[in-house]
């Protein structure tokens, strides 16, 4: 009776229970995936795209510890994936070395641990390159990084002996002890090591950003003003995030290494630096889940798309400007928008909308694609025309500029209507 | 000395051109704070658009009506894209120009194909000027010094000396009391962002066919241009010009200078045939602006003339 006060507040956090389904869960269903799918017999080619889809993965959701839980935007992060990667390579040949040689530390190093190196070799980068880096948040911090991407990859096709110039390093990943019985040979075995490291790199970010730092690192992003009021230095909560963002994508970069037994120089460089960030972002950085998506949509293109289209790279702009525009939560956003309808108080009317949505943008991008395919096919100048289902689609047909005009009208009007009905409900 | 004269006039040259091209992105950044990604890619544009024309018509006629389209380009860029991202803040911009330069450089390679267009100086321009030691000095060079000084100077009578270019400034520092003043903000806005892409389409006009007109020209000046906007510093053309200026000439005389580090740092041990010591300085060239922007970030944020920092 002394404490009614205590006795009779409402706990706000969660239940037993609830922790379990919203934490534990989702990491036992990713699992089960990631062991479930080698059941299917997956074929070559579909192994070697789920080990990508696993590098990236890893990759995707280390930056998304800057942009996403930071809110530090980064134009340089395949530095770290780059030198991780290039520690975990010098590191598989110091195996390969001391196995065949006289022994030593690296004899009984088994390449199943390598991208452990990778993950002290990000973080090691991260350590040197943050502290300058990580002063002040917004667009300095982004033009450093993106000075710095320049400066080492700069540097990557001048050091021969650590970047192996042009052709890069390669190495060998049979030897050395084996790991779970699995010499890593065939590609199935590679698929466990990558499940297996894919599966430790998310939980890894996952139990960060549980950390008091993890934390920290949100209410900086939010407001670096108040945090420094409660007393955390910002600049040292973004340095020691910035390591350890380096470090998951140097161990995703050990993991590269592994993979495909080589690394080049063009790993530094800007190119990969902006795929993650497209990664990251269409795949939603303001959700957990967001970078998985967005790897596994954006490797699936790359190795896919790319066969069907050349201009699988302007598909990939206009998404990515699309979701910039009008979903800035990224493809997690969208789904989780879907679910929150469906489990609504009206999930009839919800449903209907999105079916409404879906329409107009399937017709826009049925125009879009059409214009696009027949221009690119004009354009190579072989005569090849843009032929599907069938249909002949020539530049100068009449046909074809219907087929590009009445479904983008159709489907801007749709849009417009549906936009419209969501203003008037709100 | 020949080598001095030669690298100076075309240090100073190149330097005019990256003034040309960052000028406008210069206004952009300090009034709208949109570090523009894609500002390269209106410079490519540019190019191409002067390629087109020029091939249909004149250069002359290229040289008027190619930064007035891409001008228009940018305009409406601003008016139904980067306005509706604005409400997201500036990472949120930032991100849509990125994804814009992924765009722009794919419709070029689409329209105008993947490998490089003949774009050529006008006949009118393509005899040399002068003698130097003996080596001849195309006019099309000093062409180009004079285009970037008639911008210069255009661009600061308009800043300076019109109406418009005032509430421009003000806007620059001030934007929302110019938009309590009256004046249309967004409509500023949009006009700053289209000339400013216009500048970046006159410096691809006249740098398309005085370097080479291809896809990828927009992502090698890309980065630069940063460097440029950034050193020079916030709301300060005069800095945008002196650092494209000392960017044009450390860049031109590093390619210039004939030297390996061991020469350099020989007294220290350095063997030439090592690794350290055999790096030229000039293929260093490429990564001096690059430095340059990480020191300055981190020693002067506010770079060479800015009035705040970044």
């Amino acid at each position: 009776m002394s404490n009614i006060a205590t006795d009779t507040m409402i706990s706000l956090s969660p239940s037993g229970s609830q922790k379990f389904m919203q934490r534990t869960v989702p990491l036992i269903i990713f699992a089960v995936i990631l062991a479930v799918i080698p059941v299917f017999g997956p074929s070559r080619t579909m192994y070697s795209l789920l080990n990508a889809m696993g590098v990236n993965i890893v990759f995707a959701m280390s930056y998304n510890m800057l942009l996403g839980r930071a809110g530090l935007l980064s134009f340089g992060h395949a530095v770290y994936f780059g030198l991780g990667g290039y520690a975990a390579v010098h590191a598989m040949g110091a195996i390969e070395a001391a196995s065949y040689g006289d022994g030593g530390f690296w004899a009984g190093y088994p390449v199943f641990f390598l991208p452990f190196i990778g993950f002290a070799g990000g973080a090691l980068a991260g350590a040197v390159i943050g502290w300058p880096s990580c002063r002040r948040a917004g667009t300095p911090f982004a033009m450093i990084s993106l000075g710095v991407a320049e400066l080492i990859s700069a540097a990557g096709f001048m050091f021969g002996s650590i970047f192996g110039g042009e052709e890069g390093i390669s190495g060998d990943r049979m030897n050395g002890p084996e790991m779970f019985g699995l010499s890593l040979g065939p590609i199935n075995e590679v698929y466990w090591f990558i499940a297996f490291w894919t599966f430790i790199g998310v939980l890894g970010i996952y139990a960060f950003t549980r950390t008091p730092l993890g934390k920290m690192s949100e209410a900086t992003r939010d407001n670096p003003e108040r945090a420094e009021f409660v007393g955390y230095d910002p600049q040292k909560v973004r340095y020691l995030v910035f390591i350890f963002a380096g470090g998951f994508a140097g161990l995703a970069g050990g993991m590269s290494a592994v993979n495909y037994e080589i690394f080049t120089p063009e790993a530094l460089s800007l190119a990969p630096s902006g795929m993650v960030l497209l990664m990251a972002y269409i795949g939603g950085i303001r959700y957990f889940a967001g970078p998985i998506l967005g790897a596994i949509l954006l490797t699936y293109m790359q190795s896919m798309m790319s066969d069907y289209s050349e201009a699988w790279l302007l598909y990939l702009g206009l998404l990515f400007i699309v979701i910039v525009m009008f979903a800035p939560g990224g493809l997690a956003g969208i789904f989780g928008g879907l679910f929150r309808g469906l489990r609504g108080d009206n999930p009839a009317a919800s449903l209907r909308q999105w079916a409404v949505q879906i329409t107009g943008i399937v017709l826009m991008m049925i125009s879009l694609v059409t214009l696009i395919e027949m221009s690119v096919n004009w354009s190579n100048n072989y005569g090849e025309v843009f032929e599907p289902f069938g249909m002949h689609l020539p530049h100068d047909g009449v046909l074809t500029w219907a087929v590009i005009f009445i479904p983008f009208v159709a489907g801007v009007g749709i849009l417009r209507k549906a936009l419209k009905n969501k203003e008037g409900q709100a | 000395m020949e080598t001095i004269v030669f690298s100076l006039l075309n240090g100073v040259i190149y330097g005019l051109l990256l003034f040309m091209l960052s000028s406008g992105l210069t206004l952009i950044f300090s009034m709208m704070g949109v570090l523009n990604f894609a500002h390269a890619s209106f410079y490519m544009l540019g190019a191409y658009f002067a390629y087109t024309i020029s091939e249909a018509s004149s250069f002359w006629v290229a040289l008027i009506f190619a930064p007035i389209l891409v001008g228009l380009v940018g305009a409406l860029v601003e008016k139904y894209g980067l306005r509706t991202v604005h409400v997201n803040g500036h990472v949120a911009e930032l991100l849509f120009t990125f994804g814009l330069a992924y765009l722009i450089d794919e419709v070029v390679k689409i329209i105008w194909g993947r490998n490089a267009v003949d774009y050529k100086v006008p006949e009118l321009l393509d005899f040399p000027l002068f003698e130097l030691f003996g080596a001849q000095y195309p006019a099309y060079r000093i062409f180009t010094l004079f285009v970037a000084l008639a911008m210069l100077a255009g661009l600061w009578f308009i800043l300076n000396r019109t109406r418009a270019g005032l509430i421009i400034q003000a806007a620059l520092s001030h934007p929302h009391m110019v938009g309590h003043l009256g004046h249309n903000v967004p409509r500023i806005f949009m006009t700053v962002f289209g000339v400013g892409c216009a500048l970046a389409g006159l410096a691809g006009v006249i740098g398309g066919n005085y370097l080479v007109t291809d896809p990828a020209m927009g992502v090698q000046m890309g980065p630069i241009v940063f460097v440029v906007v950034v050193v020079g510093g916030l709301g300060s053309l005069m800095g945008a010009f002196l650092a494209a200026m000392i960017l044009g000439l450390l860049q031109t005389f590093a390619v210039a200078i004939d030297a390996r580090f061991a020469d350099i740092f020989g007294w220290l041990g350095l063997d030439a045939t090592s690794e350290l010591g055999s790096i030229t300085i000039a293929s260093l060239a490429p990564m001096i602006p690059f430095l340059m922007l990480v020191l300055v970030l981190m020693i002067r944020p506010r770079g060479l003339l800015g009035d705040r920092e970044l």
